[in-house]
């Protein structure tokens, strides 16, 4: 947040909004990459390597274990970093706004 | 009383258990009925519900018999490829949140047309947007309608399956006419609570005493495992037939990917063509899975009914908080289903042989009676009530839910904005209660039609649509500022009604055995695949049209898209929100 705005109307600039939407949207894709990978790397995996995924881990093929299972806590993680890093992003843009306004 | 109900083959713990469930369920519709008054508390529940209340009503709207009944069904049915399902349905929401939940919220518009004229300025593109509430709606409330007369016909057997449709579908249509939204919020929680509970506590005390879900699953031998290592204790019934074999049913790539592939070399006359088709049936399969991926991921984010919601959540904040809670409260909930299909594979094989809604749909109903088996009759009796309480509760919160919002379509939009503008609100309140009564008959008329089908597999095909239409249009609004009227209209009409097309096609053949249809698709598996499951194809298409119409017709960008965009992004602290669609100001809604 190096360029505050400087004037009453800047928050109306396209290149604030344009800096708005390219922070979002980064951490976002962020967020969405690691889901993807995963959820394009399981078939693969289980396609290419699909004795090493039947191995028995606690009585479950380990890709069961994986889908049925791990998947959840996994995503959970994801959303709640991306809750906690979204909801500072604001206030920092907030912020940044903000103090450009009263200036 | 006791006699007359075994006689006629009913158990009554299980009878006591749902009729407690629907009457709590009624009650509260017209307890909070009363309540409701303004027309903005009908439709959004005057926007004031809390994180935790929101979060539980959301996923007690969401589960639905396809995760109550559906998932298990078909987990039994088909093995781990039917597990995409659940972990798909839960983790869905994560699109949602990442892309679409703040922005919508902020914005400020009450439902997905309300979105598509707000952002375009555009009454037409309303009334496109509005036919997609209703082709979603309506593929979502078949499913729902199935575990309706499923469960009655196994409460009750004897009970012809569309009886059970009619009665159910009679009931909550006229719960959700007389109730409106702000009832839905509460019971909708109270659901959730209530569905979660019906699914835990049974399968814990079921497991205890018959075997855990890790032991039933290893009683099933992998291609690599010579003979089934089950471990002492655990019983296993001889599978019938028609049961798809271990080493198919465990591994990814069974029966639900490759039964296209299969239908064509069962059909295959040398042995040439048959080689070629068993070469293809991994990778078709492969293609299979990862269109679903992408139906039910990106369904999750444009389903209409669940949308909604998120604009009672007071702010944008608030809305991405609610979705990481429904993705826990769902989450949890959807562990359990499975291990209803693996241990109902281990010990009621016989539910392979029967169809309709004497299946496997019904494996989470009955799992329970096993315990009658192993001296414990009533305890058994009393599970079974619980789940079909919970069965209840799924087909009952999503019907309503779905009426709802089908229902705000027709009396918000249809009515209130094109047949008669200029309507009072107790007129458009009028016409809502009709258009919760109309709805409610085709769907009844629809459900009785589905019953060979399964349930889990509609509501996939609830979702694909919803990927291809909502979805897109949703994403590229949300993040992209050139973006016009005629690019996403384009792109999610040619989508949407492409996926829909192709689905409907598949659903009819199945339901009535078209021949020449079948014959079809035995000559082309690969294009049953791509019609069975038209996500892999039809979302890039929605989203490349929308791209290149919009190019096209650059010049129609709205003229304020900026500040639209920054209604959408800008967190609220800096005071730009807005509300666009004004017209319910003066209502006393909010």
């Amino acid at each position: 947040m190096s360029e505050t705005p400087s004037t009453p109307d800047s928050i109306h600039s396209d290149a604030f909004l344009a800096r708005l939407m390219r922070d979002q949207l980064k951490l976002s894709i962020a967020c969405a990459l690691c889901f993807v990978v995963a959820l394009v790397a399981l078939p693969l995996l289980n396609y290419f390597q699909p004795e090493f995924m039947a191995q028995r881990v606690y009585g479950f093929t380990l890709t069961w274990l994986i889908l049925g299972v791990l998947f959840f806590p996994f995503v959970w993680i994801i959303s709640y970093i991306f809750i906690k890093r979204s909801i500072a992003l604001e206030d920092a843009e907030a912020k940044a706004a903000l103090a450009g306004l009263t200036k | 009383m006791n006699a007359l109900l075994a006689a006629a083959g009913i158990d009554p713990w299980i009878a006591i258990c749902s009729l407690v469930t629907v009457v709590i369920t009624v009650g509260m519709g017209f307890w909070t009925a009363g309540k409701s008054k303004s027309a903005g508390d009908f439709f959004v529940a005057g926007r004031s519900v809390s994180v935790g209340w929101n979060a539980s009503a959301i996923s007690g709207e969401y589960l639905s018999a396809a995760s109550f009944m559906g998932v298990a069904g078909m987990v039994m049915l088909n093995g781990y490829d039917a597990l995409w399902y659940p972990v798909c349905y839960a983790c869905g929401y994560l699109f949602l949140l990442l892309f679409i939940a703040g922005p919508l919220r902020r914005f400020g518009a009450y439902t997905i047309p309300d979105f598509a004229e707000g952002r375009y300025d555009s009454p037409v593109f309303r009334k496109i947007a509005v036919c997609f509430v209703l082709f979603i709606g309506f593929f979502y409330t078949m499913p729902q309608m199935k575990g309706a007369g499923t469960t009655l016909a196994y409460i009750f057997p004897g009970l012809h399956y569309s009886v059970g449709v009619i009665v159910v579908g009679a009931v909550i249509t006229l719960n959700v006419s007389l109730g409106g939204m702000k009832g839905i919020t509460l019971v909708q929680a109270f659901q959730y609570w209530l569905k979660v509970f019906a699914i835990t506590i049974p399968i814990f005390v079921l497991a205890s005493i018959v075997g855990h879900y890790q032991q039933h699953l290893e009683a099933n031998k992998t291609a690599q495992e010579t003979v089934a290592a089950a471990p002492a204790g655990i019983e296993r019934k001889a599978l019938p037939a028609k049961a798809p074999k271990d080493e198919q049913w465990i591994a990814p790539f069974g029966s639900l990917t490759t039964k296209a592939v299969d239908n064509a070399i069962k059909a295959a006359k040398t042995p040439e063509e048959k080689a070629a088709l068993e070469a293809n049936k991994k990778p078709y399969s492969l293609l299979y899975t990862y269109s679903l991926i992408i139906a039910l991921v990106c369904g999750t984010a444009g389903l209409p009914h669940i949308l909604v919601r998120f604009y009672t959540n007071p702010d944008g904040v608030a809305a991405k908080r609610t979705t990481m809670w429904v993705m826990i409260l769902i989450g949890v909930f959807y562990v359990f289903p499975p291990v209803y299909g693996v241990i109902g594979r281990s010990l009621m094989p016989e539910l392979y042989e029967a169809i309709g809604s004497k299946g496997t749909d019904k494996v989470v109903l009955e799992l329970p009676t096993l315990l009658a088996g192993r001296d414990y009759p009533l305890l058994g009796s009393v599970l079974s009530g619980i789940t079909c309480a919970g069965a209840f509760a799924a087909f009952m919160s999503t019907f309503s839910g779905l009426l709802v919002s089908m229902s705000s379509a027709l009396a918000h939009d249809i009515y209130g904005r094109m047949l008669k503008p200029d309507s009072s609100p107790e007129q458009r309140l009028k016409a809502f209660k009709w258009a919760a009564v109309i709805i409610g008959v085709v769907s009844v008329g629809l459900g009785t039609q589905v019953e060979k089908l399964n349930i889990n597999y509609l509501v996939g095909q609830a979702f694909a649509i919803a990927a291809a239409s909502y979805f897109p249009l949703l994403f590229m609004s949300v993040w992209w500022r050139g973006m016009t009227m005629k690019g996403a209209a384009t792109g999610m009409l040619v989508g949407g009604l492409m996926a829909l097309g192709a689905i409907t096609l598949t659903t009819l053949s199945d339901v009535y055995a078209v021949q020449s249809l079948a014959d079809f698709w035995v000559a082309n598996p690969l294009v049953r695949i791509l019609c069975e499951q038209p996500a892999i194809w039809a979302v890039p298409l929605s989203i490349i049209l929308m791209i290149v119409v919009s190019k096209a017709t650059a010049s129609t960008v709205p003229a304020d898209v900026r500040m639209k965009m920054l209604v959408l992004h800008a967190p609220e602290a800096l005071g730009l929100k807005q509300e666009y669609i004004k017209e319910h100001e003066g209502l006393g809604g909010h």
